[in-house]
Formats: C-alpha cells, structure tokens, sequence
C-alpha cells in the first residue's frame, strides 16, 4: 500500500475534523481521541519497520512525478520520529484526561491537540521545503490556541510574545524559501540538493551560504538555539502540564529535526563556515542553558532550561558530520522527546498536589508519595544519561563523534554539562522530595494514581529505550547512514537520478 | 525593475522592524502585516519579473511563473488567519490585562 506513510497525518487529521462536531460531548471525544491515537501509534510502527525493511518510502502525492508535486518522504529518521511523535501524544493526551480539565475540554482541546500532531507529523514527514512551512504553521496555530486556551492573564501575556516571535520567524522562512527558489529554482528538497550540488562544483557560491545563515536562523528561532532562546522560558512557563509537555517533547524538535534536515540534505558541500557557526551555537545553547538550569529555584524554569541543553547537544552531534555523532544525536533526540515529556508530566503532578512550582515550598514529598519520589528519581538519572539508562548511549556516540572530528572543546562541554544537568534536576528531587513532609491544601483532590499512568509508562520506555539499545541501534544506525549519505535520500525521491 | 522592487521591499522591513519594536501592541501588529506585505512581494520579485502573460492556458505564451503566486497565496491566506488570531488576542489582553503597553506586561511569577 503505497500511501502507508501518509496515515501518521491523516489519522489526527480526520480526528481533530470529527472532534469539532462532538464538542460538547466530553466522554465521546476521549474515547475518538484515545482510539484513534492509539492506532497511530500501531500504523507508525509498522511505517517503522516497513523503512527498515525496505528502504526509504516516498509518496508522490497526486501520482505527480518528483520535482514537480508535493513529494513525501519517509525515512528511517522521520519514521522514528513520527513513531515518537505518536506515542508521546497517547501519553499526554490520557494524562489530559484527569488534568486539563472540563471547561478547556468543552472549547476544542482535543481538536487542537489532534491538529498539532497533524503539523508535527507533517513536518517529519514532507520532502517539500513549502510544505514544510505548511506544516509549521499548521503545528503553530494549533500551539497558539493551546498556550492560550484557559485565558488566564500570564497565558494571554505570554501567547502574545510567542505568536509575535512565530509570526516573525514564520516571515523569515518564507523569505528564505524565497531566496532559495530564485537561486536553486525548485521546491522538492532532493532536488534542490542536487541544484546546490550542480552549482557548487569547485566554487560554492556565497549566496548559499547566506542562505543556510538565513534558515539556521529560522529553524533556530523554533528550536530555541543560543541567541535566539529568549521567547521560551517565559512562553513555556505559561500553559498547563499535558500542553507544557507537548511543547517541550514535540515543538522545539521540530526546529532541530528541520536544522540537522537542511545541514545535511543541502549545505553540506562548504561546511568550514556553516557547520563551525553551527557547533559554536549549539555549545553556546548548552553553556546558557546550563546557567539557566542552575540558577532557578522553580522546577517547570530548571526543566525549560534543561531543553535548551538538550538542543545543544543534539545539534553539536549534527555540526560534527561523522557517521558517529550523527548516530548519537538521532539516538538523544528520541530519548529527548520521552524524558522531556515524562519530566513535565512528572513536574504538573507536583504542582497539581502542592499549588506552586517554587521549590523553597515544597518539601518532604516522598513520604506520601514513593510513587511519583522514585519515578522522578529515575528520569532524572535518564536525563543526565546514567549508563543503564537512554541518554547514555547518545551522548557517549556524540562525545565519540566530536573527539573524532577534533571538537575536544565541545565534546568536553558536552560532558561536563551533564554533571550540572545532573545537579540541576537532583536539586529538585534533594528539595522537593526529601526533607520534612508539610501540608497541602489540595491534597485529596488530585487523581494522583492514575496521573501517574503516562509518565511511568514514559520512563519505562525510556529504561527500555537505554537497556535495549542493542535492540534500536541499527534502525538508528540506518537513520544515520542517510543523513551521512544524502545521495541515498536523493536516489529514493528522484528514481532517473 | 527587480531592483526597484528590492527596494520597496527594503523599505516595508525596515517600517516593519521599527514598528515591531515600539511598545504600543496595535503598531506591532501593523508591524507584522508590514513585514508579511514584503515577504510575500519578495517571493514575487525572486520568481522574477519577466513580462508574460498571465498564467492561464488560454493566453498565448510566455507566460509568467507561476508558483510563486502560488506560494504568495497560501502564505497570504497563512498570515491572515495569524493575524486574525493575534487580534482577538490582543483585544483579549486589552480587555483582560488593561493595558496595551508592551513594558507592562513583564515578567513571570516564580521568579527568584
């Protein structure tokens, strides 16, 4: 079945158009969510092991050959990614149900909850450059209604600077797509490649090198690069839980996903200038993160500030270009998206029980609930990439990588990160858990149990995610075979190529 | 004439920039629908300004590009919608906050 790798989109697409008829039925839209969610999650699996099986899957949508029509291409990396994109998705989306709330149910969440899927899975998925600014938007409208449905007054506050920021960065991509069709003069990413590569030969043009500023500059205000960070720690302070771990695990990757896409499909050819700015930003995101991280005494600042870290190094195994730290950054990226949702999840069940994210009020917690105390215990461990755990592996692959295009710097900040990663997130467990239990006033009211469900559920995939690795590397390792080779990616939607 | 256009565009950023920039919420606003104007003119500059016909087969050839316009109308479409979005928003706000003043809608709680 030829048009298998569209179903990651279509599903929530249809879902989020359906739930806008049932809004006032709250149970039926759980269960068309729930369902429905559940078998995006058994068709992305399959997408899965159908790449792994039999190469890159494209779709040339329309039956419209190549160059011509929209091309969707689904490779290992993508179909890893949608795969992610699904589960975490299931997970927020049951934990909204005892959280979110009647009166946001009532006025479309699950609407724009399906639609943000739909963009995100759209983005991973496309081989257009257009439609990749499609799905952006489509992912950030549905964003803008979840970072501002509630009304509160720090949410329309906050909405405000992030749309301002989105609507600018959103010019800024279409000024780039601009630049890049009147140089290149075509739309469908491996053909532009291939243009690139035709107009480098010897010389590399400095125009493209400008234009890979301009998109890393794009893609950098989405994911949240060194300079370009400022809007998040306030925008995503705004929102509650399940919205705040969607955004955490599935927005900023987007932007990281679109960077390591660009720097390794089109501007690979001049790489002294592009990829060395690349590997300066990414260690400047971790050293500013990392100070970030340190210095709040608020458990949802401390996990913003940690995402901004991951970025960081994700994109420093990108600007390396070996065939190793690309492993590695695709191996942290996944594990990322799980911890990072877990985190937050883990992060609304404290202030759902307590009232307040300040640490210097919260104590004693483990006592009354071991649960939520040693789950937290053990994605803390993962973030800061314990050994049995997922973010070992990942960061190991990329230390590996950048020692072995000489990054000694970097790759010693990347280590050395870890250690205040680990202090940060040990500062929430130290305060917050231990110490002498005090009283809550909303105690009794918080389905505690069953919040639980989707982080648990969570960090067990991220245990198994960090035991097995022997079992997920070679997808990850074919993931990273195309990234390192954009001739096979080029050969797949191109076939007389 | 591309470079007449360059300028033009030129100028709507720079309006656009130094309209994002100010305080009022409302000339922010009329910022960004500056610096959509411009971005979508310069698509239709980058295609190239070549004399044609339009793009319809019924006219006789050459004709123009026409994906740019194509493109130019999605983001149109794209940026109206956003807009519209950030203007209830902002009427929200105003009605909610009490203020359309960017400098007092600081900060966050939980900051120590």
């Amino acid at each position: 079945m030829i048009n298998f790798l569209i179903l990651p989109i279509l599903i929530p697409l249809v879902t989020g158009v359906l739930l806008i008829f049932a809004s006032k039925r709250i149970m039926l839209q759980r269960w068309i969510a729930g369902i429905s969610s559940v078998i995006a999650i058994i068709f992305s699996a399959l997408l899965v092991q159908k790449v792994r099986v039999s190469g890159i899957q494209t779709l040339d949508v329309s039956s419209w050959e190549a160059p011509f029509g929209i091309t969707l291409v689904s490779d290992m990396m993508s179909a890893l990614l949608v795969l992610t994109t699904s589960i975490i998705a299931f997970l927020c989306l049951i934990y909204s149900f005892w959280s979110i709330g009647e009166a946001r149910e009532k006025f479309y969440y699950y609407a724009a909850f399906n639609f943000l899927i739909v963009g995100v899975n759209g983005a991973f998925t496309t081989g257009d450059i257009f439609n990749l600014f499609v799905f952006f938007e489509v992912m950030l409208m549905a964003s803008y209604v979840l970072l501002v449905l509630g009304g509160k007054k720090a949410q329309l506050r906050e909405s405000i600077k992030y749309i301002l920021v989105n609507v600018i960065s959103s010019a800024l991509f279409v000024i780039a797509v601009a630049y890049l069709y009147s140089v290149v003069g075509t739309l469908n990413m491996a053909h532009i490649s291939v243009r690139i590569s035709e107009a480098s030969q010897g010389n590399p043009p400095g125009i493209i090198t400008v234009i890979a500023v301009l998109f890393l500059i794009v893609f950098g205000l989405k994911g949240a690069i060194f300079p370009l960070y400022f809007w998040m720690p306030g925008s995503y302070y705004a929102p509650p839980a399940p919205v705040l771990a969607l955004f955490g695990a599935l927005l900023t990757k987007v932007g990281v996903y679109s960077i390591t896409r660009t720097y390794t499909l089109f501007f690979y050819h001049d790489i002294g200038f592009t990829h060395q700015l690349l590997s300066f930003l990414a260690i400047m995101s971790i050293i500013a993160g990392v100070i970030g991280a340190i210095a709040y005494w608020d458990i949802k600042k401390i996990i913003i500030y940690n995402i901004i870290i991951a970025v960081g190094v994700i994109l420093f195994g990108v600007s390396a270009m070996t065939t190793d730290s690309l492993t590695g950054s695709i191996f942290y990226l996944i594990h990322d998206m799980i911890i990072k949702a877990s985190l937050f999840l883990l992060a609304g069940i404290v202030i759902a029980i307590t009232g307040t994210s300040n640490l210097h009020k919260i104590s004693g917690l483990i006592k009354r609930y071991p649960g939520l105390g040693w789950t937290f215990f053990i994605a803390a461990l993962a973030l800061a990439g314990i050994p049995p755990l997922s973010g070992f592996v990942g960061k190991l692959l990329i230390v590996k990588g950048g020692f072995e295009a000489e990054h000694y710097w970097g790759a010693g900040i990347v280590l050395l990160s870890s250690l205040l990663v680990l202090f940060s997130i040990m500062k929430i467990f130290i305060n917050g858990f231990w110490g002498t239990p005090r009283a809550y006033n909303e105690e009794d009211k918080v389905p505690v149990g069953k919040m639980l469900i989707a982080p648990v559920i969570l960090v067990i995939i991220a245990v198994f995610y960090g035991a097995g690795s022997e079992f997920v590397y070679p997808y990850i390792l074919q993931a990273a075979e195309t990234l390192a080779n954009p001739e096979i990616y080029i050969e797949a939607v191109l076939k007389e190529y | 004439m591309e470079i007449l256009m360059a300028f033009v565009i030129g100028i709507l950023f720079m309006s656009a920039t130094y309209l994002m920039l100010s305080k009022s919420l409302l000339r922010i606003i009329v910022g960004t629908g500056l610096l959509s104007h411009g971005a979508h003119m310069l698509i239709l500059t980058m295609g190239g300004l070549k004399t044609g016909a339009a793009p319809l087969l019924g006219e006789k050839a050459p004709y123009t590009d026409p994906i740019p316009q194509a493109l130019i109308l999605t983001a149109i479409v794209i940026s109206f919608g956003v807009t519209a979005f950030f203007l209830v928003l902002a009427y929200r706000a105003y009605q909610e906050l009490g203020t359309d003043n960017m400098d007092r809608m600081r900060g966050t709680e939980g900051n120590d």
